[in-house]
C-alpha cells in the first residue's frame, strides 16, 4: 500500500520571534497512511501543519528553517502556493462554517480555483458532503447558513470543504476538541475510509485517538522530537523512550 | 428557626441591597442628566423656530438681506458639500482601511501609519481649514469653490472613515479568513467573497455617520468655498457647479446670528432646526440600517 513519501520535514525549526516552538525535527509521512502527531500543548504541532500548507506566513513574527516537502517538492520554492493549499487539506480545531450557505461552503474552493461549475459542481458538493457523512442531515437545507449548523455538523462541513479541493493529504488539527464523542467516532471512521485515497495527518491531544486509527505515531514534547514509530510500539509497554511511555500512560501532559 | 432557613436577610445582605439600589439610582440619574439637555435643546430650538417652520422655509431663498425667506441655497450647498466630500473620502478611506487591515504586515511603518490615522482624526477642524486653503485653494489652484471645500472636508473625514472601516473589517472573525486561505483562496478572493460581504453594512454605517459631522462643520468651508450669500434659481437642484462657491447651512447660521443685524430669532432658530433635522434624520437612517442588519447577522 505504501508507495512513496507524502510529506516530510528535515531539520525543521520554527520560531515565533525569539521563542522557538519546534527544534530541528526530521521525519517522513508515507503515502496513504494515517500519521498521528501527539504531544502536550505548546509542542509545535499546529505550527508544523502550517509550514506544510504555507499558512504560517500569515503569522507576522513566525520564521522557519530547515526543509519541508509535500509530494517530494520543497514547499519553500513553489510557484503556486494556492495549488499547494489545495493539495494539503486542512481542518481547524474549532469548527468553522463560513458565513455562506451549506452548498456554497463546499463549493467555495472549486469556485475560487475555477475548476468546476454547473452540474459537475453540484455533484461534487454532494459527493464531498456524503464522504463527510453530512449529506443526509443537510440535503434538505443546502441553502441555509453553514454557521447555523451544530458544532459537530460544522466540523463535518469543514471536512467536506477540505475534501472539495481534492487534496492528496488531509491534515486535521485536534478536530475533536469541540465536538461530542459520538461525532468524533463517526469522523474517525470517515478518516479510516479516506486513507484508501489520501494521506491523513492527525494532530491530536487525545492519545487514545491516535491509538485507535493511526498506523504510525510521532511524539513531540516542548518542540523536541521524542519518538516516531508504529502506533503499536508507541503504545506498548516498551517504546524506545521513557517519556513516551509516561506520556501515553497519562503521567504528564 | 434561623438555622433551618438558609435564605435569611442578614445585616450584610441588607447592606449589599442598599448599596445596590444607590448604585442603580446614581447610574440612572447620570442617564437623565445626559438626556435632559439634549431634549431641552431640541425642544427649545423647535419652539423658537415655530413661526417660520414650513416647507417654504426649506425651499425658498432668503430675502430682505437674509432677514426673511428660507434657507434653500444653504441647504442645497450643504448637500453638495457633503456628497462631494464623501464621494472622495469613502473610496480612498475604504481602500486604505482594507489594505491596512487585510494586507499590511505589522511593522514600524504600519504602526506609524496607524498612529497617524488616529491622530489625524483628532486634528481641530480649523487646522484642516488652513491646510485646505493652502493646499487646494492656493497651491493646487482650484480657488475657493465647492470642490476645494469638499476636498478639505474629505481630508478631515477620511481618518474617521478609515477607523470605522477597520473596525467593521475586524469584526469578521479571523477564523473565516484562515478557512478560506486553507482551501486555496487568495487574499483578495477571501476579502471579496467573505470579508467584505460581512462587513459592508458596518462600513456603510460608519460612512453615513460622517454625513452629520461634515454637514455641521463651519471652519473648513469658511476659507475654502462657502460664501455669505448666493442667489439661486428657485427649485433648481443642479444650481451649483463644482467650481462655484456656495452657501452652507452651518455657515449661514453663523452669518445670520453674528454678522447681520436685525435678523428675527425665528429665522436663526429655523436654520438651526433644518441643520439639526437633516443631521438627525440621516443618523436615524444609519441607526435603522444597523438595527436591520443586526437581525440578519450570519453567525
Amino acid at each position: 500500500m505504501v508507495t512513496g513519501i507524502a510529506a516530510s520535514a528535515k531539520d525543521l525549526s520554527i520560531n515565533y520571534g525569539a521563542k522557538r516552538v519546534l527544534q530541528e525535527v526530521t521525519f517522513e509521512v508515507a503515502e496513504n497512511e494515517i500519521f498521528a502527531i501527539i504531544g502536550p500543548a505548546q509542542s509545535g504541532k499546529t505550527s508544523l501543519l502550517r509550514v506544510w500548507n504555507r499558512t504560517l506566513e500569515f503569522a507576522p513574527d513566525a520564521r522557519w528553517t530547515g526543509d519541508a516537502t509535500i509530494l517530494g517538492q520543497s514547499v519553500r520554492s513553489l510557484s503556486s502556493v494556492y495549488e499547494l493549499r489545495r493539495t494539503v487539506g486542512m481542518v481547524a480545531p474549532l469548527p468553522v462554517g463560513l458565513p455562506l450557505s451549506v452548498f456554497d461552503n463546499v463549493a467555495f474552493a472549486p469556485r475560487m480555483a475555477g475548476s468546476r461549475r454547473g452540474a459537475d459542481l453540484a455533484n461534487h458538493v454532494e459527493n464531498c458532503l456524503r464522504q463527510a457523512a453530512l449529506w443526509d442531515e443537510v440535503k434538505d437545507r443546502l441553502h441555509e447558513l453553514g454557521t447555523k449548523l451544530s458544532g459537530g455538523q460544522q466540523q463535518r462541513l469543514a471536512i467536506a470543504r477540505a475534501l472539495s479541493h481534492d487534496p492528496k493529504i488531509l491534515c486535521l488539527d485536534e478536530f475533536s476538541i469541540a465536538i461530542d464523542p459520538v461525532t468524533t467516532m463517526r469522523i474517525e471512521d470517515i478518516l479510516v475510509g479516506l486513507a484508501n485515497r489520501m494521506t491523513i495527518i492527525l494532530v491530536t491531544n487525545l492519545t487514545q485517538q491516535a491509538r485507535r486509527i493511526a498506523h504510525r505515531t510521532m511524539f513531540l514534547l516542548n518542540g523536541h522530537f521524542i519518538e516516531c514509530g508504529p502506533t503499536e510500539r508507541i503504545f506498548s509497554d516498551s517504546p524506545e523512550r521513557r517519556e513516551t511511555f509516561e506520556y501515553v500512560r497519562g503521567a504528564f501532559g | 428557626m434561623r438555622e433551618q432557613n438558609g435564605f435569611q436577610e442578614t445585616p450584610a445582605v441588607r447592606k449589599r441591597q442598599r448599596i445596590e439600589s444607590i448604585a442603580k439610582l446614581a447610574l440612572a440619574a447620570g442617564t437623565v442628566a445626559m438626556l435632559l439637555p439634549l431634549v431641552g435643546i431640541v425642544a427649545f430650538l423647535v419652539i423658537k423656530a415655530a413661526p417660520v417652520l414650513s416647507l417654504d422655509f426649506l425651499l425658498k431663498p432668503p430675502v430682505n438681506g437674509m432677514r426673511a425667506g428660507g434657507v434653500w441655497p444653504a441647504f442645497l450647498g450643504t448637500v453638495y458639500l457633503v456628497l462631494t466630500s464623501l464621494a472622495v473620502a469613502t473610496p480612498i478611506g475604504v481602500l486604505s482601511a482594507v489594505y491596512l487591515n487585510e494586507y499590511a504586515r505589522e511593522s514600524w511603518l504600519t504602526r506609524i501609519v496607524n498612529l497617524a490615522v488616529v491622530n489625524l482624526a483628532g486634528i481641530p477642524s480649523i487646522v484642516h481649514a488652513l491646510f485646505g486653503l493652502g493646499a487646494f485653494v492656493a497651491f493646487a489652484g482650484i480657488g475657493r469653490s465647492i470642490l476645494a471645500a469638499s476636498l478639505t472636508l474629505a481630508v478631515m473625514t477620511m481618518p474617521v472613515i478609515i477607523a470605522s472601516t477597520k473596525e467593521a473589517l475586524a469584526s469578521v472573525p479571523y477564523s473565516f479568513r484562515e478557512a478560506c486561505w486553507n482551501c486555496g483562496a487568495s487574499r483578495w478572493q477571501t476579502i471579496r467573497h467573505v470579508v467584505l460581504p460581512n462587513s459592508i453594512s458596518g462600513i456603510l454605517t460608519g460612512v453615513i455617520f460622517q454625513v452629520s459631522r461634515t454637514a455641521g462643520e463651519t471652519a473648513p468651508i469658511m476659507f475654502t468655498g462657502a460664501v455669505f450669500y448666493k442667489s439661486l434659481p428657485q427649485g433648481d437642484l443642479f444650481a451649483y457647479g463644482l467650481f462655484d462657491q456656495c452657501m452652507a447651512l452651518s455657515m449661514h447660521l453663523f452669518t445670520i446670528s453674528t454678522q447681520v443685524p436685525g435678523v428675527p430669532d425665528s429665522v436663526s432658530y429655523g436654520t438651526a432646526v433644518v441643520l439639526l433635522g437633516s443631521v438627525l434624520g440621516v443618523n436615524a437612517l444609519a441607526i435603522a440600517f444597523r438595527i436591520y442588519l443586526r437581525t440578519r447577522k450570519k453567525w
